[in-house]
């Protein structure tokens, strides 16, 4: 295998395993700022008790996630040195700001949550829970504020280094001038500069604007929609734990006041990833088409487009094995998805006309032909097939992700009806009660699969190119880096990331078996907190005020 | 003042910043496995429990930093040396899982599994670093288009490893004093008696490399014949602070003597930092492929904005994070929630 599929292989492996961690620290992290609040607001231990255990889950997930994420700082620098070079003007400048404002205020604020109980007073304790889940909402946004200038690049411009002497003429970066008898400068290019694989060494993206930057067209979307799969990542793993612990009959009280928060949380957060998805769906289909096209299955251009459900999508292939286009067979509502991407839903005659361009006529003729000038149209159909995602992939990738919405959504609305039923908690009497709570221990992988599937739908979606349109994954390699080298690495990874799992498994499950203290007495409360206690709470007083 | 040096010099200090904390705990780390009794080695953990992770975030945005200001540095360092970052990467994952998994279960081939796991990673990744300071000063073969055009071998040599058991035995001394700082008692007794070692160690390494660097290296003898007195005066200024540590310890100033010790790093990379300046990463055997923060850095646009972004968060960050330091102040006291 060449440097360029081990590295993104290493690459995909080593995100998508981070990306395990920082949605449930996300998600965990607001749900422990709600415990938090309640405990302060009602005195009731209960919700100390369950403040504390989360944050002990929250402790043991953080440092995985730690550890897995100082290789993503490196890893541009290590397996992607050319498109380190190319974007580091702009791409930089994200991550060091997710360094200064975000991991320091989790990592430091952290301290005080997970060892502070007994240093520090109960509103301290509860500053440094806000702080902690500020911290991580901070870095998801500053991460993907980068990411999403490799899908939709903004606030930049393209220019050519050149060596400057002082009478003005400009030379180029290799011209062997005196040291000291010339400035390095930024030489803009023209608007219609196609970059040449040459051009590497000596044209770079230059910030512009960075606020653009920051509100480029799909960050607003992706950071919206993200933040939102991250909640539901840490609700559901509360859902899943007190499931488990209303199945078997232990932790009872702790477990339904957390099932409380969570199914809530949950349902919220269900209802507004649909709107968010929406949009940022109509944000692909206006901004990476290809993608799009290639998310839906979609070879010709029409109107009327319908929507796909689920099907399967596989490569047409010439006689020589070459792709020319694709076969697909899906489950399909009639002229929906023209309608979706206009957005207008209150005149679906009209949304139905909208035209949704297939793969056959992308990328579009123009930028092809700019790219090629001296081929033919024919020719030029010829090559457009090197431009197009893996579409199998991204196909069903971005189908899952919505189908484990549909569970997402099944489970959180069940389980509130179910409690309003005040069916819930008496497992012992129904075989439905049991099988749903089965369901939602289960449940925890639902949002972990859609976050991951996302993703996949994103980057893959986003091939050949690493900065959408611009530079290719191919070109974006470290010159000197060999095979060897990342195959190893890549071996190692997987050996360590492997044991760290198991390790991480095991860990979770002695805590969740250790469970929460029963305490609703405020006897373990730290000392100093004990006077602010409610006395003897009991397990019917949950929610309500303290008496006077 | 210049923009490309003034992020020379915040780079610096987001570096030095991790140098001075997270070099204590990888110097606890480093002198886990000479004590031996379970209680004693949870203490070591739990006096840089609360704070190791915080530490380790300097050097992840030094990385950003970097990345940010001197992309191409950023770029021919982390692909040129390959191969040491990744061990690195893996000497640190070690120690942090280590950390947190340790103390989780009883048995005694799981703890002292994990105890060796945090030692090597720890001593490793102390290497390592050193190791790759050594290069930056010894400087290595970079092509016209500042690729580096070595091996793993080219970076293991003699000098930089000696540069790199410099730095072991400086993070070594420097866990032993924040220990100190930190424990109590008979557990106390015995690490003032390690400092005798430590120390003496240290220096005569210092020594060595101090006065070898020159002779060994022209172009650093160049340096030191260009700006002498910068030079030597953070050179004395680090051999003295280290000198007031055991006076300080044996008048029980327990907090001045790790004071003197974080001095005595921020002198040492105030050393290194004005002997390559303004070279980033020197190019032997052809030094006009020299990365400089000229040829290396960002627009001024992007160095402009970062620094105001700078100029607001760092100071925020120091502050929140002394205050951490002052919650956590005083003697480890093992509790329900120690590691
Ligand atoms: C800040 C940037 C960034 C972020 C936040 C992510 N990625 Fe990404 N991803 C890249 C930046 C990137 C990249 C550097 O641009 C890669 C490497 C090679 C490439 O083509 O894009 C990439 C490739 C890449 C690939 C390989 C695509 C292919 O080979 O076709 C996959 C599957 C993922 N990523 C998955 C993820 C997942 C699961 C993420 C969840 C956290 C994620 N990425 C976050
Ligand atoms: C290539 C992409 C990424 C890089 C370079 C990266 C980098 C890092 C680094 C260096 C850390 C450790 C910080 C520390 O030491 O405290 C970290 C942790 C973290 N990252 Fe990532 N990260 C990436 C992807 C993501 C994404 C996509 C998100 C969220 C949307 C995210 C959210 C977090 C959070 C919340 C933490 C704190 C630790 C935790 O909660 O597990 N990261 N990341
Ligand atoms: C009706 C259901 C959903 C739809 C229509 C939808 C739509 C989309 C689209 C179009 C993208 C690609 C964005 C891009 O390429 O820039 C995406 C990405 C993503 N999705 Fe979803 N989504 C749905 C449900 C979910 C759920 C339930 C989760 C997780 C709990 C989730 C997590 C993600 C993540 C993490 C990404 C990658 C980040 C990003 O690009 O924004 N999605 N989604």
């Amino acid at each position: 295998m060449d440097v360029e599929i081990l590295s993104r292989i290493q690459f995909a492996f080593t995100v998508g395993f981070h990306f395990l961690f920082p949605p449930l620290t996300i998600g965990l992290g607001l749900n422990l700022v709600i415990m938090s609040a309640l405990w302060l607001k009602t005195r009731n231990p209960l919700y100390h008790n369950m403040a504390r255990f989360w944050t002990r889950i929250f402790g043991v997930i953080f440092a995985v996630g730690v550890a897995t994420g100082i290789v993503m700082e490196f890893q541009f620098g290590t397996n992607w040195a050319t498109y380190s070079r190319f974007v580091g003007d702009v791409f930089g400048s994200p991550l060091a700001i997710e360094g200064i404002y975000a991991f320091f205020l989790e990592s430091g604020f952290l301290a005080i949550l997970l060892f502070g109980w007994n240093k520090v007073g109960p509103k301290l304790h509860f500053f440094s829970t806000c702080m902690v889940a500020l911290g991580s909402h901070f870095s998801a946004i500053w991460i993907l504020v980068a990411n999403s200038f490799m899908q939709t690049p903004a606030g930049y411009f393209l220019a050519k280094k050149v060596k400057v002497t002082e009478d003005g003429t400009q030379h180029p970066l290799s011209a062997n001038l005196a040291e000291g008898t010339y400035t390095v400068k930024e030489v803009p290019l023209p608007d219609d500069y196609v970059l040449q694989q040459a051009d590497l060494t000596s044209v770079r993206a230059v910030i512009d604007n960075f606020w653009e930057l920051v509100f480029s067209p799909s960050s607003m979307d992706r950071l919206i929609h993200t933040t939102l799969a991250c909640w539901l990542a840490g609700t559901f793993l509360v859902i899943s734990v007190s499931a488990y612990y209303l199945l078997r009959r232990k932790h009872v009280a702790f477990a339904k006041a957390s099932m409380k928060i969570a199914l809530i949380v949950a349902s919220i957060t269900a209802l507004l990833q649909l709107w968010s998805a929406d949009s940022t769906a109509r944000g692909v289909a206006e901004n990476q088409p290809t993608k799009f096209a290639a998310m839906e299955g979609l070879a010709d251009s029409t109107t009327d487009a319908p929507l796909g459900l689920g099907g399967i999508v596989t490569w047409e292939r010439d006689a020589e094995g070459n792709r020319v286009g694709i076969n697909e067979s899906a489950l399909k509502i009639p002229g929906l998805l023209s309608i979706l991407v206009s957005g207008d839903f209150l005149n679906p005659g009209k949304g139905a006309q909208t035209e949704v361009k297939g793969l056959n006529d992308l990328p579009s003729d123009a930028f092809l032909q700019r790219r090629y000038p001296d081929k033919t149209p024919a020719q030029i159909a010829d090559v457009r097939p090197e431009y197009w995602p893996n579409v199998p992939v991204v196909f069903q990738t971005y189908h899952i992700m919505i189908a484990c919405w549909g569970g997402i959504a099944l489970v959180a609305f069940l389980g509130l009806f179910l409690w309003w039923r005040g069916k819930l908690w008496q497992p012992e009497h129904s075989r439905f009660i049991r099988f749903f709570l089965w369901l939602c221990i289960l449940s925890i992988f639902l949002p972990q699969i859609a976050s991951q599937s996302g993703w996949f739908t994103a980057e893959m979606g986003r091939q050949p190119w690493v900065v959408y349109e611009i530079l290719k994954t191919s070109e974006a390699l470290s010159e000197v880096v060999r095979a060897n080298q990342v195959l190893t690495s890549l071996i190692l990874f997987g050996l360590i990331y492997f044991l760290l799992f198991l390790i991480f498994l095991y860990s979770l499950n002695s805590k969740i078996q250790h469970g929460p203290s029963e305490d609703l007495t405020g006897a373990e409360l730290p000392e100093k907190w004990r006077p602010l206690s409610m006395k003897g709470g009991r397990m019917e007083d949950v929610g309500k005020s303290p008496p006077q | 003042m210049d923009l490309p040096t003034i992020w020379f010099i915040l780079v610096g200090v987001l570096f030095t910043g991790y140098v001075m904390l997270d070099g204590f705990d990888l110097g606890v780390g480093g002198l886990h496995l000479f004590v031996r009794k379970d209680e004693d080695r949870r203490i070591f953990l739990n006096a840089i429990g609360p704070v190791w992770d915080g530490n380790e975030v300097w050097l992840v945005t030094g990385g950003g930093a970097l990345f940010a200001a001197f992309p191409e540095v950023y770029a021919t360092v982390f692909s040129g040396f390959y191969d040491a970052f990744m061990l690195l990467l893996f000497g640190l994952i070690f120690r942090a899982v280590a950390i947190e998994f340790r103390s989780k279960q009883p048995g005694r081939l799981w703890r002292g599994g994990w105890d060796t796991a945090f030692a090597i990673g720890s001593l490793l990744s102390s290497l390592l670093i050193g190791v790759a300071m050594g290069n930056v000063i010894h400087g290595v073969p970079l092509n016209e288009n500042h690729e580096f055009m070595g091996t793993i071998l080219t970076l293991l040599n003699p000098y930089s490893l000696m540069v790199g058991v410099f730095t072991v035995s400086l993070f070594l001394m420097h866990g032993n004093i924040y220990l100190i700082l930190k424990t109590e008692g008979e557990l106390q007794q015995r690490l003032l008696r390690w400092v005798k070692v430590t120390i003496p160690i240290f220096l005569v390494l210092f020594a060595i490399v101090g006065f070898s660097t020159p002779a060994l290296l022209p172009h650093i003898g160049e340096a030191l014949a260009r700006k002498p007195i910068p030079l030597i005066l953070f050179f004395v200024l680090a051999i003295l602070l280290a000198l007031n540590i055991p006076r300080e310890v044996y008048r029980g100033k327990e907090f001045r003597a790790f004071l003197c010790s974080c001095g005595t790093m921020a002198s040492l990379m105030i050393l290194f930092g004005a002997t390559v300046y303004p070279n980033m990463v020197f190019s032997v055997p052809d030094p006009a492929n020299s990365l400089t923060i000229a040829n290396g850095s960002s627009t001024d646009k992007t160095l402009g904005f970062m620094f105001v972004v700078a100029l607001i968060g760092v100071p925020i960050v120091i502050a929140y994070m002394a205050s951490i330091y002052y919650i956590f102040r005083g003697k480890v006291k093992l509790d329900a929630e120690s590691y």
